[in-house]
Formats: structure tokens, C-alpha cells, sequence
């Protein structure tokens, strides 16, 4: 399988308006200076003269991709990312590292978990949060074709060895149908939505997997379509409650006049515990067998109170 | 170098005039920041005349030189000095603040020639510095130059984009300070004192020029004298006077954000030609 640093070199040579910049975060570049040359640039650890000086080469034409930590690049430089960026339209492609749980043992201060909810704010802006390294680099000349600005949720190194058949722009992969339960989810968590699917389906219950791939443009069709063929969407995400799937979802239901069953599972109100991956999900609850428990509780709880109401009712 | 003729010099201040007129008549209806076009209108009109290879039939050439004025809110001097050198109609001004139009308090690319957007302070630096890389890349040797408010240098991405312009010797980019030494609504020696501030420029690996920003012949002998190819970027400190051109608005703390009526326009108009002093009634707005 190909890295992402060589699809996106593949890129950068068969077009010479790639720019690869970077906020002195080299970790998946590490070997394109010597290859890409003057069209490499590492401005230091200084996330808003990337993106300012990232607009001013988009002016020239260009199209820079910019690479920094997650937190770091949309926190910091997000009124960059929104005035010089947003407010011109530019083909600016941002790409934020460790986002989510992938943080592990750093704290709070490198906890993305706020960057979908602010990046979507912005006009114009995609975001995209791949499940995995082959969906980047599949995805990638997509991105440099589109004009629009796009904020690329760098995964996980690990694969998934999902079987994809949708690649597009905005295209959702169903990974699996479900009636009683769809779980929508994005990035890391794509990998725990498989295992918590397994784990119901042992005990019966039907259970869909859409890996959301884009939170903007969102795929509305599958989305409304798995509303329609299950009890229960489950949004699954490691990001705030507030502005992330959830929020999308909703915003989504209430604007169709749409109403269903959801159960969020995402961070309320609070940070996560640091720790090394596998122990912070398992201590947030994220693990998939975490997952199907919350899930079968739900499923349990509603399917009693139904009992109940329709015994009253006799 | 040649010096600016007598002509020449004649000629560059009876456009700055016109271009003051264009300010006071945008500085009723809604109002503007008076005090700070003012100061930077001298420098404007000199670039655009003098030194940017840049004219209304070739705002879109590639090897044109960029101007960027990044401290937005004195986009009135700029607007006058476009509609002056034949970039958009003059008619165009009376629609300052008009929906119908895009001439408003901040720059914009709705208008000819207006390379970028400004507004938020301690951005256009980055964005000049992103233009002089992609100059370089494709090595030719067109120039960018940036006006940053003194006030400006508060905000920590000018000093960061600073050390990135240095690293990368971006010798096509010029940076200009319109030294007025006001903030918004203090003196900045009052606030967060800047000086010394030529030193912390050279410090910085800037090569660090010193002119009287409304005398047209010092500014052509720093601009005309700047050697090229020398690995570093450079900055012009420009000194300059809030308000310079109306003395009732001159080096006035509370005549930063102003709206006047009809009548005051009138008599800033007679100031502005040496008549009488105006008799201003109207307060400042504090919008920041």
C-alpha cells in the first residue's frame, strides 16, 4: 500500500502548483525536501505565517497543502484560516495531525476535538476525516482537483483494510446495512463502529456501519436513507458533542422535518484522559465492545419502555 | 540615482491633495479613519506614481509588482489614489459605504488593483510573504510591498512572519511602517512603546531604511537607493503624522474614527487648502 508522503509526492510532480508547506511538523513529509525542493517550505513553528503566506502563493496560483498539528493549525491560525483562506475562497488544503484520540498521551492543550465544529463554520471549507491512509491517498487528487478549501483530518497509520467502493467528494461508504441500529462515525472510530457492529450482531441485533468520510459536504442520501431503514442512528465521534456529527446530523433531521431515534456517543463538555490510545478509549468508553454495550442499553431501555407503555395501554 | 524634479514633485503633492479631498468627502455619510489615511496617503501616492510597475491596463500581470496595505483601515487613501491614477471611475467614491458597491472601511478585492483583503490587523505580512516566495520560485523580479500600521507591530504575527521572511532572505519584499505613532486611541510610546524600533528590525535580519514619510524627495532617495539582491528582506519606517494635512485633526488622539457633517466637511475642505481652521463639532466614534 502507498504512503500518504508518496501519493501526495506523485502529486506534487505531475503538478507544479502543489506547494507542501509545513508549520515545522515533518512527521508524515519527511522525505519530500530533497525531492520537491524550493516547492517545500517550512516556515518554522509559525502556524499563521503558513497560512497567510499559503494564501498569498494561492494567489499566485498555487495550491499549498499545509501540514501542523491539529490543534495548532485550526486553533491557532484559524482566524488565518478564516480571513485570509475563507474569505478569499482559496484553494488552500490544510492537513491537521493527531486529531481526535490520536493525541493520546499529549493533554488537553493537543486535543483536537473541537476542529470539525470550526472548520465547518467556514464558508467554502470541506472537511474531511478519512478512516484510514488508503482513503487519504485514494481521496487526495480529488482534493487538488477541487478548487474549494479543505481541511483533511490526518488518521491513524494503522489500515482498516475497508473494501471501498466510494471515493468521491462528499460520498459516504456503507460498510454495512443494519435495521434495528446504523452507526455513523468518521476517522479513528470507523475501526471501533466494526467491532461494536460484530458484537451486536451476535446478540441479534441488526447493525449498519457508515464511515461518513466527509462532514461537509455531508452524503445526505445515505444518510437519510440509513434514517430511514433503522430504530436507531448512533453518531460515534471523537470530537465535542457540540458542532461535530451530531450537531450535523441534527441540524439535518430538524431541516427535513425528520424525527428518529439518536443516540450520541462523542466528548461532553470536558476533555479526554491523556493516556496512551487503547487506555484512553477504553477509560472514555470508546473501545467497540464499550460501544455495543451502550448501544444494547439504549436498544434494551427503549424496547421495555415500549412493553410498558403498551401494557398500560391494554 | 535621479532625483525627483521640481515638476515631478509639484505634480505628486497636487495628486496627494486631491487624494486628501477624497478622504475628507469619505469621512461623512457613515465616516472613516481619517487620521490614518491621512498619514499613509503621501506614501501611497508616491508608490503607485513612482515605484510599482503596476498601471490600470496591467493589474493582472504576472510580473507586475503587489501592493498590500495591511493595515486596513486607512483604505481611503487608497481608494483615492486608485480612482486618481485611472483604476476604477472617481464617480465610484461617492459610493463609500453604499450596498451597491464594495467600497467600505476595509480593503477588498472588489476593487481594481486591491490585491487582498484586510482588516484583522497582523495578516497582510504573511500573505506578502507567500506572494515573494512564488515570485521567487518563478524568478522574476517583480517586487511586493507591504504598508503595516505602527500600532500593528502589537500583534505577534508581524514578528513572527518576520523571522520567516528573514530565513528565506526574501530580498523582493518591502515592507513599509507608516510611523505615525498613534494607536487607535493613544500615543503608542503611551501604550507599548516601540522604540527603539529600527534596532529590533536589524536585529531581525530586516535591512532597515529611515525616511520622512510625506517629503516626496526623501522618499525617492530610500526607495531609488535600495540595492537589490541582497538576501534580506526590507522595511522602510516612514515617519508620518496622524491627521497630516488637516491641523484640527493633526496628532489627535480623539480624531481617529470620525463622521462629520456636511458643514465640517466644507470647512476641512477650505483647511485643507490653507484657509481657516475648521470648527469640528462632532464627536469621535470609539468602533474599536
Amino acid at each position: 500500500m502507498r504512503t500518504y508522503e508518496e501519493v501526495l509526492l506523485e502529486c506534487a510532480l505531475r503538478d507544479e502548483r502543489i506547494i507542501v508547506m509545513t508549520a515545522e511538523n515533518r512527521a508524515a513529509i519527511r522525505n519530500m525536501p530533497p525531492k520537491l525542493g524550493e516547492r517545500f517550505i517550512d516556515v518554522g513553528i509559525a502556524e499563521q505565517t503558513m497560512i497567510g503566506a499559503a494564501a498569498g502563493l494561492a494567489l499566485r496560483g498555487r495550491i499549498p497543502i499545509v501540514h501542523a498539528l491539529a490543534t495548532f493549525l485550526t486553533f491557532r491560525a484559524y482566524e488565518f484560516i478564516r480571513d485570509d483562506v475563507g474569505i478569499a475562497g482559496l484553494p488552500v488544503k490544510l492537513v491537521g495531525g493527531v486529531p481526535g484520540f490520536l493525541s493520546d498521551g499529549n493533554g488537553p492543550t493537543h486535543q483536537a476535538v473541537e476542529d470539525v465544529s470550526l472548520m465547518r463554520g467556514i464558508p467554502g471549507m470541506q472537511v474531511f476525516a478519512p478512516a484510514d491512509i488508503e482513503d487519504l491517498a485514494a481521496t487526495l487528487p480529488l482534493i487538488f482537483e477541487s478548487p474549494a478549501p479543505c481541511y483533511i483530518r490526518y488518521p491513524a497509520p494503522t489500515p482498516t483494510n475497508i473494501e471501498r467502493v466510494r471515493r468521491g467528494i462528499g460520498e459516504a461508504e456503507v460498510i454495512a446495512a443494519g435495521s434495528d441500529v446504523t452507526i455513523l462515525t468518521y476517522g479513528l472510530l470507523v475501526r471501533e463502529a466494526i467491532v461494536a457492529r460484530e458484537l451486536l450482531e451476535q446478540q441479534g441485533i441488526s447493525t449498519g456501519v457508515i464511515d461518513i468520510r466527509w462532514l461537509k459536504p455531508l452524503d445526505v442520501d445515505t444518510v437519510l436513507n440509513a434514517v430511514s431503514r433503522s430504530g436507531l442512528i448512533v453518531t460515534l465521534e471523537d470530537h465535542f458533542l457540540t458542532g461535530g456529527l451530531f450537531s450535523i446530523l441534527s441540524e439535518l433531521l430538524v431541516s427535513k422535518s425528520i424525527i428518529s431515534q439518536v443516540l450520541p456517543i462523542a466528548l461532553e463538555e470536558r476533555w479526554f484522559k491523556p493516556a496512551l490510545l487503547p487506555d484512553a478509549l477504553e477509560y472514555e468508553g470508546f473501545t467497540g465492545k464499550q460501544i455495543a454495550a451502550r448501544i444494547a442499553s439504549r436498544l434494551t431501555v427503549r424496547s421495555s419502555k415500549t412493553k410498558a407503555q403498551s401494557f398500560s395501554e391494554v | 540615482m535621479t532625483p525627483l524634479s521640481e515638476t515631478r514633485i509639484k505634480e505628486l503633492e497636487s495628486l496627494a491633495l486631491r487624494v486628501r479631498e477624497h478622504i475628507i468627502r469619505m469621512s461623512t455619510g457613515g465616516g472613516c479613519f481619517i487620521g490614518a489615511s491621512l498619514s499613509c496617503a503621501d506614501l501611497i501616492v508616491y508608490l503607485y506614481s513612482e515605484v510599482l510597475t503596476i498601471s490600470p491596463d496591467k493589474i493582472h500581470d504576472p510580473n507586475r509588482d503587489y501592493f498590500l496595505l495591511s493595515k486596513g483601515h486607512d483604505v481611503p487613501a487608497l481608494y483615492g489614489t486608485l480612482a486618481e491614477l485611472g483604476y476604477f471611475p472617481k464617480g465610484r467614491l461617492k459610493n463609500h459605504l453604499s450596498v451597491n458597491d464594495s467600497i467600505y472601511w476595509h480593503p477588498n478585492r472588489g476593487i481594481p488593483a486591491i490585491e487582498f483583503h484586510s482588516g484583522s490587523l497582523g495578516h497582510l505580512l504573511s500573505v506578502a510573504i507567500g506572494i515573494a516566495m512564488d515570485i521567487r520560485l518563478r524568478k522574476t523580479s517583480n517586487r511586493v510591498f507591504v504598508i503595516l500600521g505602527d500600532g500593528e507591530l502589537n500583534e505577534g504575527s508581524v514578528w513572527e512572519g518576520m523571522l520567516t521572511a528573514a530565513a528565506y532572505k526574501l530580498d523582493n519584499l518591502i515592507a513599509i511602517v507608516d510611523r505615525n505613532q498613534f494607536q487607535a486611541n493613544i500615543r503608542t510610546e503611551e501604550l507599548i512603546p516601540l522604540e527603539p524600533l529600527a534596532p529590533k528590525f536589524e536585529a531581525m535580519g530586516w535591512l532597515t531604511y529611515h525616511t520622512d514619510g510625506h517629503d516626496f524627495a526623501a522618499l525617492h532617495k530610500t526607495f531609488s537607493d535600495m540595492p537589490s539582491k541582497t538576501g534580506k528582506p526590507s522595511i522602510v519606517i516612514a515617519d508620518t503624522m496622524r491627521g497630516k494635512g488637516l491641523p484640527s485633526i493633526e496628532q489627535r488622539a480623539d480624531r481617529w474614527f470620525v463622521n462629520f457633517s456636511q458643514e465640517e466637511i466644507a470647512m476641512l475642505l477650505d483647511e485643507l487648502h490653507g484657509e481657516k481652521s475648521a470648527e469640528l463639532t462632532s464627536e469621535t466614534l470609539m468602533v474599536r
